[in-house]
């Protein structure tokens, strides 16, 4: 067996209280879910922890439902769940579209929503959508006897590289969108890797519009990337380029493309290069407004 | 812990780490050594199993979390009399192995989509396999195998269709 793994120790809790009173303990477990990242760190021997937190029996993360304010999401919700889901197939497609791109089908049956955002990789594959859904995270901690819950929106969640808002002691329950998300508002995504399957991306682009009917202006946009930025970040200045603007205008997407470079700081890296990653993230920003507008840029730059 | 979980059909158990791999479990401690190891990070899919039906990488999974479920390797495959499942059956018909490093997670993936898709197009059957490399490329034979067993599964499969006589 590799590493140290027999030294590890965990706890199993069934309840979500017992799993928050263990965050307070000052002895604290990381907590694990699907294990698709973390035992790609065990079996390297960067053990991050000596103690664990099994979170699979925690029937309070998972479930989708709909709730007045929009998609409650738990935090357990693997991406082979949202690509079956008919929820999510109807009113966010995309995230289905995203769960699709994860690695391959037996990573897509164990990865989860929230050790996604919990681990905070600025390459995370359902960051971008999630940002440009406009979601927010749900978390959870022990307060005395009780538990208390806060939401933070997503695009304040990622504070730094692998860094998040989240204190020690709060775990993340569930991913909520908003219906004012989900409703007028049409995304696109896309993932640029070596390959299909089983790829870390290079770049990773979601774009999401909200259409005036007529004159059919866009109203507003949300406009997010990974693997662009020490974490997933949003593309605000390119954002408030295309408001006003006709879905179909060159100059605007040409606005919005110029504009990038004021919040994406790509790095040259073992998966690619910086300059790579610019042309391409401006690339998929044309070739993402146009599917969500309906033409075909020209692909002359 | 005192670990407690079925294995291709029968009850098993064995004192283990909580956090030991369930791919170090099978191999070590239940000596079931047809699931192999070979990036140890979930790329390669040559330690798939499948966990309570569903496949997973065997090197990513905490043995703690197969507790009290259904584990399918590959020596399950096959039914107790020796016959060979379908799927495997179509892999050596149509030569879908060549070192064979990678032959037993191949077949657990086939089996699970076999499983769930009566009529996998080659695309459906390349998406379900992509997590499964094999590096003596030989992928071809093998989306003929799996695309082979699943018509094989079909019901009347077996029996011979009448010819149609035309007078």
């Amino acid at each position: 067996m590799r590493g140290d793994l027999a030294a590890l120790e965990v706890l199993r809790p069934r309840r979500l209280a017992e799993a928050l009173a263990a965050l307070a303990d000052s002895d604290r477990p990381c907590p694990i879910a699907g294990g698709t990242d973390l035992y790609v760190a065990l079996n390297e021997g960067r053990a991050p922890a000596r103690r664990f937190l099994d979170l699979s029996r925690l029937d309070e993360l998972t479930g989708l439902e709909t709730t007045p304010s929009g998609l409650r999401l738990g935090a357990r919700t693997t991406y082979t769940e949202l690509r079956a889901s008919r929820l999510v197939r109807r009113r966010a497609p995309v995230l289905a579209e995203m769960a699709a791109s994860v690695g391959a089908i037996a990573i897509q049956n164990r990865g989860t929503l929230g050790g996604s955002l919990g681990n905070a990789s600025p390459a995370s594959d359902p960051a971008p959508v999630l940002l440009a859904l406009d979601a927010a995270v749900e978390l959870a901690a022990r307060d005395g006897r009780r538990v208390v819950r806060r939401r933070v929106p997503l695009d304040r969640f990622f504070i730094g590289y692998r860094e998040t808002a989240a204190r020690p002691d709060e775990l993340i329950v569930a991913v909520l969108l908003p219906s004012s998300a989900l409703e007028g508002w049409r995304y696109a995504y896309r993932k640029v890797g070596t390959r299909r399957a089983q790829a870390i991306s290079k770049v990773v682009a979601a774009v999401g519009l909200e259409l005036g009917a007529r004159p059919r202006r866009i109203a507003a946009a949300r406009i997010a990337y990974g693997s662009m930025a020490p974490t997933p970040v949003r593309a605000r200045a390119a954002e408030a380029a295309l408001a006003g603007r006709a879905p179909t205008s060159a100059a605007g997407r040409a606005a919005a493309r110029a504009l990038l470079a004021e919040d994406l700081h790509p790095i040259d890296d073992l998966r690619s290069s910086a300059d790579y990653r610019a042309l391409v993230a401006g690339r998929l920003l044309e070739s993402l407004l146009g599917a969500l507008g309906g033409f075909r840029p020209g692909l002359d730059d | 812990m005192k670990l407690r979980l079925e294995v291709n059909g029968r009850p098993r158990s064995a004192d283990v780490p909580p956090m030991k791999r369930l791919l170090d479990v099978l191999r070590d401690d239940l000596r079931l050594t047809g699931t192999k190891e070979g990036c140890g990070e979930g790329e390669c899919g040559a330690c798939a199993v499948l966990l309570d039906g569903e496949l997973v990488n065997s090197c990513l999974v905490p043995a703690c979390q197969a507790d009290r479920r259904a584990v399918t390797t590959v020596e399950g495959l096959a039914a107790p009399d020796g016959s060979l499942h379908p799927v495997q059956q179509a892999f050596w018909e149509k030569g879908g192995a060549q070192c064979g490093i990678c032959t037993p997670g191949m077949l657990v993936a086939a089996v699970a989509l076999v499983e769930r898709a009566r009529r996998p197009s080659d695309a459906e059957i390349r998406e379900w396999l992509a997590g499964n490399l094999c590096r003596c490329t030989g992928y071809v034979k093998i989306v003929e195998a799996v695309a082979a067993a699943a018509r094989a599964r079909r019901p009347g499969a077996g029996a011979r269709r009448p010819k149609r006589v035309k007078r």
